[in-house]
C-alpha cells in the first residue's frame, strides 16, 4: 500500500513548552491509524499541525506527495484531509442536513447536487431521519455522528477523528466503530486520536503512542499495548 | 433555479405575499403626500436594512458605520450630476464600485489583521467618522456647508434624472426593495449563502470544511457596501441636499440597523417588518404628541431606543421569527 | 511658531488627557472584568456633567467638591444597570450585549436632549480664568486642578484594586469567572459592583470635565468613541494603559488642533485607533491574549 500521509520529524514548541517532540510516522492509503497517549501528550497538537491550524517549528508533513505543513486549514481540507474537533462544533442554528450540506458544497457548487450528496452521507451515518432537526437540539452521540458526517461530506481521502468516541456509551461506541469500519472498507483512510481502548483495538491497523510529545511506541495494537513503556506511562497493568 | 426559489413556500405565504404586493403597488392612489413620504421612508429603511443584513445577518460581521456607504454613494452620484450632468442611473455605475472599494479596504484591514467582533464594529465607526470629518473639508462636494442638487418645478416625472414628484420616487424605491428581496432570497439559497451562515455560526469550523473564510467575508462586505450605495444615490436625488454632518453621522448608521435588528437579523423579511413597525409606530407617536400640542425634539429617538431595548431583551431574534411562529408560516426565510 | 506655544498646548493636552484617562479607566475596568462593551460610557459621563451643572447652579458648590456625590450617584446608576439589565446578558452573544448598551445610550442621549435642550451649558467657577505660570509654561487653573484630581482618583482606584479584599475579589472574577464562582464569590454582585465603580470613575471625570468644556447632549456618543480609542490604544484591561492612552490622545488632539484645523483633531484619534487595531490590537500596555 502506498503512503498517503508522511510526517517527518515534526516538533511544536509553545514558548518553552515542547508539545510535540520530533514525531515521525507514515500512514498508508486505506489504513486505520490510531494515536494514543495520556492527556497532554501532544495528540491534538499533532492533529492541528496536520490540519493546518498550527504550523510545526521543525519538520515536514507530506500528503499524497505534496508538502502541506505551510497551508491554511481550508487549503488542507481542499487537498483532501477532513477533521473533526475534540469538542464538537456543529453549526447550532442550522439543521442537520444544512450542516452536512455546507461540507458537501466544497466539491459541488450546485446546491441541489450537494444536497443529494449530503443526504447520502446522512444515510450512511444513520442521521437521515433527523435531517430537519436543528443541530443544537441534538444529543451528544448524534452530534458526534453529525461532526463525522459533515467532515465526510467534503469527500476527503483522509479523515482525522479527534476523540470521536469520548462520552459515548459502549453500544454507541460499537455503532460508531461499525460505521468507521464501513467507511474504511469503502476506501477512506482514517487517522484517529482515541482514549477508548475498546475502539482502538477494534479499529486500528497500527498505533502510535505519544508521551510528553515524543513517540514511545509504534506498531500493531497488540504489540503496542504489551510494550512496557506504554503500560507504565499510559495503560496501567489492568488494561491488559 | 426559479423552481428552487419557489420551493418550500406554503400556499399561505404566497397569499400573504401577493396581498402585500397588491397593496404596495396600489398605495399611491390612496395615500396623500404625507403618507407617501412615510411609505418611501419605510421602503428606504427596509432596503438599507436588507443590505446591512447581508453583512451581519448572513456573514455575522457587525458594522456600525454603514452610513459611510450611503454617503459615498450619495456624494459620488451627486457630484457626477452637479459637475458633469451625469444622470443617477449612470452615476450608479460609479457609485457602486466606489463603495465596494471602501468596503474592500475596511474588510481587508479587518480580516487580514484579525479584527473581529466588537473591534470590527469600532473600526467601522472610526471609518465613518473619518469620512464625516473628511467630507467637511472637501469643497468639491460642498464641504460642511452642504451639497445641493438643482431642483426646479417639473411638469412631468423625469425618470432618467430622477427629478419629479414623490410618486415616482415611491415606485423607484419599491422596485429597489423588491429587487433586494429577490437578490437576498437567491443568495440565501445559494452556495455563498450557506457558506456565510457557516462562517457566522463558527468560523473555525467553517475553515475546517474547506471554506476560504477571508474571501467570503470580503464578498459579504463588498456586496453589502455596493447595495447600500444604491440607497445613497436614491437618497441624494430624493432629498437633493447632502451635509457630511448628517449623511455620515453615527445616528444614521444606528437608524439603519434598527429595522433589521428589531425585525429579525438574518431573516429575509425582518428588515422590512422592522422598518414598517418602527416607522409607523414612531410617526403615530409623533402625530399624537403634535395633536396634544407637544413638540419634543428627541422624543422619536427615545422611542427608537426603547423599542430596541425591548426587542433586545425580550425578543432577541427580532419580531419576524416570533410572528412567523405565531402565524405558523412553515418556511426558512 | 515659538516653542513655548507647543509646550503650553502639550501640557494643556496632557492635563485634559488625564481626565480623559480617568473616564477611560472606568471603561477599562468594566470591560476588563465584566467583559461587556459599555457603549453608553460617554453618555453616562454626559449625565454626570449635567448633574454637576445643575448642582452648581442650585447649590453654587464647586464641581471638584461635587465630584464625590456625583460619583456616588453614577455608582448607583451603574450598579442598577448591571444588576438589573446587563447581568442576564453576560452569556449572550457579543452583538446582543452591544445592542443592549446602544439602546441604553440612545435613550440616555435623547432624554438629556428632551430635558436640557441642545444648547451648550457650562460652569463658571471663581477661578475659571486663573492661571499658573511654571517658567515658560502657563497652565489654566481649571485644567491643573482637574488633572490633579484625576491623578488622585486614579491612584485611589489602583490602591483599591491592589489592597482591598473586594478589589482582589473583582480581579479574581476578571481572571477566571468559573474559578471565582467555585471559590464562592458572588460574581453577579461583584459585576454590579464593578460596573458601579466604572460608572463612578465616569462620574468623577464628568465633574472635572465641566470645568474645562461646555456640555451638550451629543457629547455623549463622541466621548464614548473617545473612550474606546483611548482604551484600545492604551490596552484593554490595563489600568495604567487607560491613563497612558488618555494622556496620549489628549496631547495628540491638542497638538493636532494647533497644527491643523481644530475640526480635524478627532481624525487623528481615529487614525491612531485604526493603526492600533491593525498593528498592536492589545494596545500599548495591554496583555496579548493567547
Amino acid at each position: 500500500m502506498s503512503t498517503l500521509l508522511h510526517i517527518d520529524t515534526i516538533s511544536k514548541r509553545f514558548r518553552g513548552l515542547v508539545a510535540v517532540d520530533r514525531v515521525s510516522c507514515e500512514v498508508a492509503q486505506g489504513e486505520i491509524f490510531a494515536v494514543i497517549g495520556p492527556n497532554g501528550a501532544g495528540k491534538t497538537t499533532l492533529f492541528n499541525m496536520i490540519a493546518g491550524a498550527l504550523s510545526p517549528n521543525e519538520g515536514a508533513i507530506t500528503f499524497a506527495g505534496e508538502r502541506i505543513d505551510a497551508l491554511r486549514p481550508d487549503e488542507v481540507c481542499r487537498r483532501g484531509i477532513a477533521r473533526t474537533f475534540q469538542i464538537v462544533r456543529p453549526f447550532p442554528a442550522l439543521t442537520v442536513e444544512e450542516n452536512v450540506l455546507v461540507g458537501a458544497l466544497l466539491r459541488n457548487s450546485d446546491v441541489a447536487r450537494a444536497t443529494a450528496t449530503a443526504q447520502d452521507v446522512l444515510r450512511r451515518l444513520d442521521l437521515f431521519d433527523k435531517r430537519t432537526q436543528v443541530a443544537k437540539s441534538l444529543t451528544l452521540p448524534d452530534r458526534k455522528r453529525l461532526e463525522v458526517a459533515r467532515a465526510l461530506a467534503t469527500s476527503p481521502r483522509l479523515l482525522l477523528l479527534d476523540e470521536v468516541m469520548a462520552g459515548l456509551r459502549p453500544t454507541e461506541t460499537d455503532r460508531m466503530v461499525a460505521i468507521l469500519r464501513e467507511l474504511n472498507a469503502a476506501g477512506l483512510t482514517i487517522l484517529l486520536i482515541e482514549h477508548v481502548m475498546r475502539a482502538v483495538m477494534a479499529l486500528a491497523n497500527r498505533v502510535l503512542v505519544l508521551h510528553h510529545g515524543a513517540p514511545i511506541a509504534l506498531g500493531k495494537p497488540a504489540d503496542v499495548t504489551r510494550d512496557p513503556a506504554v503500560v507504565e506511562s499510559y495503560l496501567g497493568a489492568e488494561a491488559l | 433555479m426559479i423552481a428552487r426559489l419557489t420551493a418550500n413556500v406554503s400556499a399561505r405565504s404566497w397569499a400573504l405575499i401577493a396581498a402585500l404586493l397588491v397593496a404596495l403597488l396600489a398605495a399611491p392612489h390612496f395615500a396623500n403626500d404625507y403618507l407617501l413620504t412615510i411609505l418611501i421612508l419605510i421602503l428606504y429603511l427596509a432596503y438599507t436594512g436588507q443590505a446591512w443584513n447581508i453583512m451581519m445577518g448572513f456573514a455575522g460581521q457587525l458594522s456600525l458605520g454603514h452610513a459611510i456607504y450611503v454617503g459615498l454613494g450619495a456624494y459620488t452620484a451627486a457630484a457626477l450630476y452637479v459637475h458633469f450632468g451625469i444622470g443617477p442611473w449612470i452615476g450608479l455605475l460609479v457609485a457602486i464600485p466606489v463603495a465596494m472599494a471602501c468596503g474592500a479596504i475596511i474588510g481587508f484591514l479587518a480580516f487580514r489583521f484579525g479584527v473581529a467582533g466588537v473591534y470590527f464594529a469600532i473600526l467601522t465607526i472610526a471609518f465613518a467618522e473619518f469620512a464625516r470629518i473628511g467630507f467637511d473639508h472637501i469643497s468639491y462636494t460642498g464641504g460642511s456647508g452642504g451639497f445641493f442638487l438643482p431642483v426646479a418645478q417639473y411638469t412631468q416625472n423625469d425618470l432618467w434624472n430622477l427629478r419629479g414628484r414623490p410618486i415616482m420616487f415611491y415606485y423607484v424605491i419599491l422596485a429597489l426593495t423588491i429587487a433586494a428581496f429577490l437578490f437576498c432570497h437567491a443568495l440565501l439559497r445559494s452556495r455563498i449563502g450557506y457558506f456565510w451562515f457557516a462562517i457566522r455560526e463558527d468560523e473555525q469550523a467553517a475553515r475546517a470544511l474547506g471554506i476560504d473564510t477571508f474571501r467570503y467575508k470580503m464578498a459579504a462586505v463588498m456586496i453589502s457596501a455596493g447595495m447600500t450605495a444604491v440607497a445613497g444615490v436614491f437618497f441624494a436625488f430624493y432629498y437633493n441636499n447632502l451635509f457630511p454632518e448628517q449623511v455620515f453621522h453615527i445616528s444614521r448608521s444606528i437608524e439603519l440597523i434598527l429595522a433589521p435588528i428589531i425585525g429579525g437579523i438574518g431573516t429575509l423579511f425582518g428588515p422590512a417588518i422592522g422598518a414598517f413597525v418602527l416607522t409607523s409606530l414612531s410617526e403615530t407617536m409623533t402625530e399624537l404628541l403634535h395633536a396634544f400640542g407637544f413638540d419634543f425634539p428627541g422624543a422619536k429617538q427615545v422611542f427608537y431606543g426603547v423599542c430596541l431595548l425591548i426587542v433586545v431583551v425580550a425578543l432577541p431574534d427580532g419580531i419576524w421569527p416570533w410572528v412567523k411562529r405565531r402565524l405558523r408560516l412553515e418556511r426558512r426565510a | 511658531m515659538p516653542f513655548e506655544i507647543y509646550l503650553n498646548v502639550a501640557v494643556s493636552g496632557l492635563l485634559t488627557g488625564l481626565v480623559y484617562g480617568l473616564m477611560a479607566l472606568g471603561l477599562s475596568v468594566i470591560f476588563g472584568v465584566v467583559r461587556v462593551v459599555n457603549f453608553a460610557h460617554g453618555e453616562m459621563m454626559t449625565i454626570a456633567m449635567y448633574l454637576a451643572i445643575v448642582l452648581f447652579q442650585a447649590l453654587k458648590l464647586d464641581p471638584l467638591i461635587m465630584m464625590v456625590p456625583i460619583a456616588g450617584a453614577l455608582f448607583a446608576l451603574g450598579y442598577v444597570m448591571q444588576a438589573g439589565l446587563i447581568n442576564p446578558f453576560v452569556d449572550r452573544p457579543e452583538h446582543s450585549q452591544f445592542m443592549l448598551l446602544v439602546a441604553i445610550a440612545i435613550i440616555m442621549v435623547n432624554v438629556l436632549l428632551l430635558v436640557f435642550g441642545p444648547d451648550a451649558r457650562s460652569v463658571q467657577t471663581s477661578y475659571a480664568f486663573d492661571s499658573f505660570a511654571f517658567g515658560p509654561i502657563i497652565v489654566d487653573a481649571t485644567k491643573l486642578y482637574a488633572g490633579c484630581a484625576a491623578i488622585i482618583v486614579a491612584a485611589a482606584l489602583f490602591a483599591f484594586f491592589k489592597f482591598s479584599f473586594v478589589g482582589k475579589a473583582i480581579r479574581a472574577c476578571a481572571d477566571n469567572y468559573t474559578g471565582a464562582l467555585v471559590v464562592g464569590l458572588n460574581v453577579k454582585r461583584l459585576y454590579a459592583l464593578t460596573f458601579g465603580i466604572g460608572a463612578a470613575c465616569v462620574g468623577a471625570a464628568g465633574s472635572m470635565l465641566t470645568l474645562i468644556i461646555d456640555v451638550t447632549p451629543p457629547l455623549g456618543p463622541q466621548y464614548t468613541l473617545l473612550a474606546f480609542v483611548i482604551v484600545i490604544t492604551g490596552g484593554l484591561g490595563s489600568m495604567p494603559g487607560a491613563l497612558l492612552g488618555g494622556v496620549l490622545i489628549g496631547m495628540t488632539e491638542a497638538l493636532a488642533g494647533l497644527l491643523f484645523t481644530p475640526s480635524a483633531k478627532s481624525m487623528f484619534a481615529f487614525a491612531i485607533l485604526v493603526l492600533v487595531l491593525l498593528f498592536r490590537p492589545q494596545g500599548i500596555l495591554g496583555k496579548r491574549t493567547a
